[in-house]
C-alpha cells in the first residue's frame, strides 16, 4: 500500500526507454521514502515482460494482458489504472511525457481528482508547509518544471490528493539496471475485472510506426540551431558542420516553431534531452526549457552575436559572431587541421 | 448530418519569443510586455471545426473560453473566422485554477450548453504546455477522447475518423460521437479572418464590455442579438466553488525561482579566422572532435 507506481509503456513487445528511466528514478525515490516500487504494464502477449522490468529494482509488477489493450487506446488503460489505484492507493505515480502518457495521465488524474504535473525536469522528496493552515506535510513529491515561457522554475506539490502524479520526458532521467536477478513479484490480473467491454470504443484502423531517422539522443556531437540561425537555408550550414564532425543536428523550440527544423530534432523540456561530448549552440539565446535539455553536455560552445545571450553563461567557449560567418570557418579549419 | 461543435479556446500571453523585458527587476513577470494572443493550437482546432461545418451544412461552431473580461477578444476572433457564437466563462472564483479546476469549470459550461457532438481544442496552451485540459474535460463529461489529432477524416453514422500523431508515427482511429478531440500544431493552419464576418461582428460585446465602452451603438444590441456575447459566472453554470479556482486545484505551487544558471568560466573569442582556427586545433588536440 501507498507505494510508488510507474506506468510502463510498451511498443512491439519492448518497454519504452522513458519507462525504464522512470523505474530507475522511481527506485531511488522509493528508497528515500522507504516504500516499494511497483510497475504496471498493460498490453497483449506479455509472456516474459517481467524480464525487462524487474531488473530495475521493481518489487511488484502488475501485468494486464488482453487483446484490446494493444495498441493503446485511452479508456481501457484509464480503467486499468483508476481501478488498480483505488485498490492499491499509491502515493506517487510516474509516467512518460509521451503521447500515451499525456493522453492517459490527465484522464486518470481527473477520475481520481488527484494533481498531475506535466513535463517535469526534476523530481525530489521534501516537506511542505501550508502556512495558512499551519500544517506540515512530510515527504511530498516535489515536481519541478520550468514555467511561463521558461522565465521561472516552479516547484509543484500535491499536499492532499493521492496519487501525486507527474510525467517526465524521455532522456531527462538516466536509466540504470539495479540487479539483473532482482526478485520482484509478478501479478497477472484478470483484465475483465478492471476494464468494462464498453471501454473498447475507439478502434485503431491503421498504424504506422517508423524508427526515428535521427538519433540526436545518442550522438557524441550535437550542432544545434536556434531562432538566430535566421532561416531554413542557413540551417543547412549546421548540417554541413554536423556531417564533417560526425554529429547530429538539433534545434531549439523557436527554430522548430519557425519551421527551420523538424520537430524530432527539438532539444529541451518539450523535446529531447541530450548529454553529448560537445554541444555547439548556434544562434540559440538559451531559454531555460532549452538549457534543461542540454546543460549536462561535457563541453558547450555558443556561437552568438549577442554577447548577453543567457546561454553564454553556461558555455565553455563563446564565439562572438554570426552563424553564417563562424560555421563555414569551423568547417574549413576542421578540414585543414584534422588530417 | 449537421453537427454541434464546441471549440475550447484560450487567450494566452505570447511566451514564444519573450524579450529581456519579460521579467521585472524584482523577478516577477511583466505581463504588460507579453501580448495576449489566441493560443496557437486552438486556432488549428478552430480550423478543423470550421472544416467540419463546411462538410456538414447546418452545423454550428461555438467558441468557449475561460478567462478575464478581455478574453472576449478570443470569441470575436473566432467569429471573424467563421464561428457562429461564443461563451465567455469569467468569475473571480475561477482564478488560480490548475488544469483540473479549469476542466471542471469548462465541463460545467459545456453541460449548460447541453447540445454537442464534437468538443475540440488545441493539444496544449503555450503558457503551460501541459496538454491536460482536453482529456480532463473528456473524463469529467464521461466522453472518450482522441488527442494529438492531425486531421478529421470524416464523420459518418455517429462515428468520427481521425488521423493522429503518435510517438514515431501516425495512426488512424475511429470513435463514437459525442467526443473530445485535441489538435496538434502541425495540423492545417486556421483560415484568415473573413472581411464579411469582421463587419458583422466587430461590435459584438459581452455585458461587461458594453458597460465599459462607449454607448454609440446601444440600439444595435437590441435589434441584432448575435452581437451580444454571452458571459457566464460560476453561478450561471451551477458550479461548485469548492471545485473551482485555487480551492479546486490539487496541485499547489510551492516555490517559484528565477533561473540561476551554474555559470561556468567561459572563454570568449572573436569570429576571426585566427581565433576560430585556434579553437578547432585545441578541440582536435584534446580529442573533443576528430
Amino acid at each position: 500500500m501507498n507505494n510508488l507506481f510507474v506506468y510502463c509503456e510498451i511498443e512491439d513487445g519492448i518497454i519504452a526507454d522513458v519507462s525504464l528511466e522512470l523505474l530507475t528514478k522511481g527506485r531511488s525515490l522509493a528508497n528515500q521514502l522507504k516504500c516499494q516500487l511497483e510497475a504496471i504494464v498493460a498490453g497483449y502477449k506479455l509472456d516474459d515482460i517481467e524480464k525487462q522490468v524487474l531488473p530495475y529494482g521493481v518489487d511488484k509488477l502488475h501485468v494486464f494482458d488482453a487483446e484490446g489493450l494493444y495498441p493503446y487506446t485511452s479508456l481501457p488503460h484509464t480503467s486499468v489504472l483508476v481501478n488498480l489505484f483505488k485498490e492499491e492507493k499509491p502515493q506517487i505515480c510516474l509516467m512518460g511525457a509521451t503521447v500515451i502518457g499525456r493522453d492517459l495521465g490527465p484522464r486518470v488524474s481527473s477520475a481520481l481528482t488527484s494533481g498531475l504535473t506535466a513535463d517535469c525536469t526534476a523530481l525530489e522528496i521534501g516537506d511542505h508547509e501550508e502556512k495558512k493552515e499551519g500544517k506540515v506535510y512530510k515527504d511530498l513529491l516535489y515536481q519541478i518544471r520550468p514555467a511561463f515561457g521558461g522565465n521561472i522554475v516552479a516547484t509543484i506539490v500535491n499536499p492532499e490528493h493521492r496519487p501525486q502524479m507527474a510525467t517526465v520526458r524521455e532522456g531527462v532521467m538516466k536509466k540504470q539496471i539495479l540487479s539483473a536477478d532482482y526478485k520482484g513479484k509478478v501479478i497477472r490480473h484478470e483484465v475483465g475485472k478492471y476494464v468494462a467491454d464498453a471501454d473498447y470504443v475507439v478502434k485503431v484502423i491503421e498504424r504506422h510506426i517508423e524508427k526515428s531517422k535521427t538519433n540526436i539522443k545518442g550522438a557524441p556531437i550535437v550542432v544545434a540551431g536556434g531562432y538566430g540561425v535566421g532561416s531554413k537555408d542557413n540551417f543547412k550550414l549546421l548540417f554541413d558542420l554536423a556531417k564533417v564532425l560526425n554529429g547530429e543536428v538539433g534545434a531549439s523550440r523557436a527554430a522548430v516553431d519557425a519551421g527551420f527544423a523538424d520537430h524530432d530534432r527539438q532539444i529541451g523540456q518539450t523535446g529531447v534531452t541530450v548529454r553529448p561530448k560537445l554541444y555547439i549552440a548556434c544562434g540559440i539565446s538559451g531559454q531555460i526549457q532549452h538549457i534543461a535539455g542540454m546543460q549536462e553536455s561535457s563541453m558547450i560552445i555558443s556561437i552568438n552575436n549577442d554577447p548577453d545571450a543567457p546561454i553564454n553563461t553556461i558555455a565553455d567557449y563563446v564565439i562572438n559572431g554570426t552563424v553564417e560567418e563562424v560555421v563555414p570557418k569551423m568547417i574549413k579549419y576542421y578540414k585543414q587541421n584534422s588530417k | 448530418m449537421s453537427l454541434k461543435i464546441i471549440v475550447l479556446a484560450k487567450q494566452v500571453p505570447d511566451t514564444r519569443n519573450v524579450g529581456k523585458d519579460a521579467m521585472k527587476a524584482d523577478g516577477t513577470i511583466n505581463r504588460a510586455a507579453l501580448p495576449a494572443i489566441f493560443n496557437p493550437e486552438d486556432l488549428n482546432a478552430l480550423e478543423q471545426a470550421l472544416r467540419l461545418k463546411d462538410a456538414h451544412p447546418g452545423s454550428t461552431v461555438t467558441i468557449l473560453t475561460m478567462g478575464p473580461g478581455r478574453a472576449a477578444e478570443i470569441i470575436r476572433e473566432g467569429l471573424y473566422r467563421g464561428a457562429d457564437n461564443g461563451y465567455l466563462l469569467t468569475d473571480r472564483a475561477f482564478a488560480g485554477a490548475d488544469t483540473l479546476a479549469t476542466s471542471y469549470a469548462l465541463a460545467t459550461a459545456i453541460r449548460k450548453i447541453k447540445d454537442y457532438d464534437v468538443i475540440i481544442g488545441g493539444r496544449q496552451a503555450i503558457d503551460g504546455d501541459t496538454a491536460q485540459v482536453g482529456p480532463q474535460v473528456a473524463e469529467k463529461l464521461g466522453l472518450t477522447q482522441i488527442t494529438y489529432a492531425e486531421e478529421i477524416e470524416k464523420v459518418e453514422n455517429g462515428r468520427i475518423t481521425v488521423k493522429r500523431h503518435i510517438d514515431g508515427g501516425i495512426e488512424t482511429v475511429e470513435g463514437p460521437l459525442p467526443i473530445v478531440l485535441t489538435v496538434n500544431g502541425s495540423a492545417a493552419p486556421c483560415r484568415p479572418r473573413n472581411a464579411k464576418y469582421v463587419q458583422k461582428y466587430k461590435h459584438a460585446k459581452t455585458v461587461t464590455e458594453k458597460q465599459q465602452g462607449n454607448l454609440d451603438y446601444t440600439d444595435l444590441y437590441d435589434t441584432r442579438d448575435y452581437l451580444n456575447l454571452a458571459e457566464w459566472s460560476v453561478t450561471d453554470v451551477n458550479g461548485d466553488t469548492a471545485q473551482c479556482g485555487l480551492s479546486g486545484s490539487p496541485t499547489k505551487v510551492k516555490a517559484i525561482q528565477n533561473i540561476v544558471f551554474q555559470a561556468k568560466e567561459s572563454k570568449t573569442i572573436s569570429a576571426s579566422d585566427r581565433e576560430v582556427e585556434d579553437l578547432i586545433v585545441e578541440l582536435l588536440a584534446n580529442h573533443t572532435i576528430g
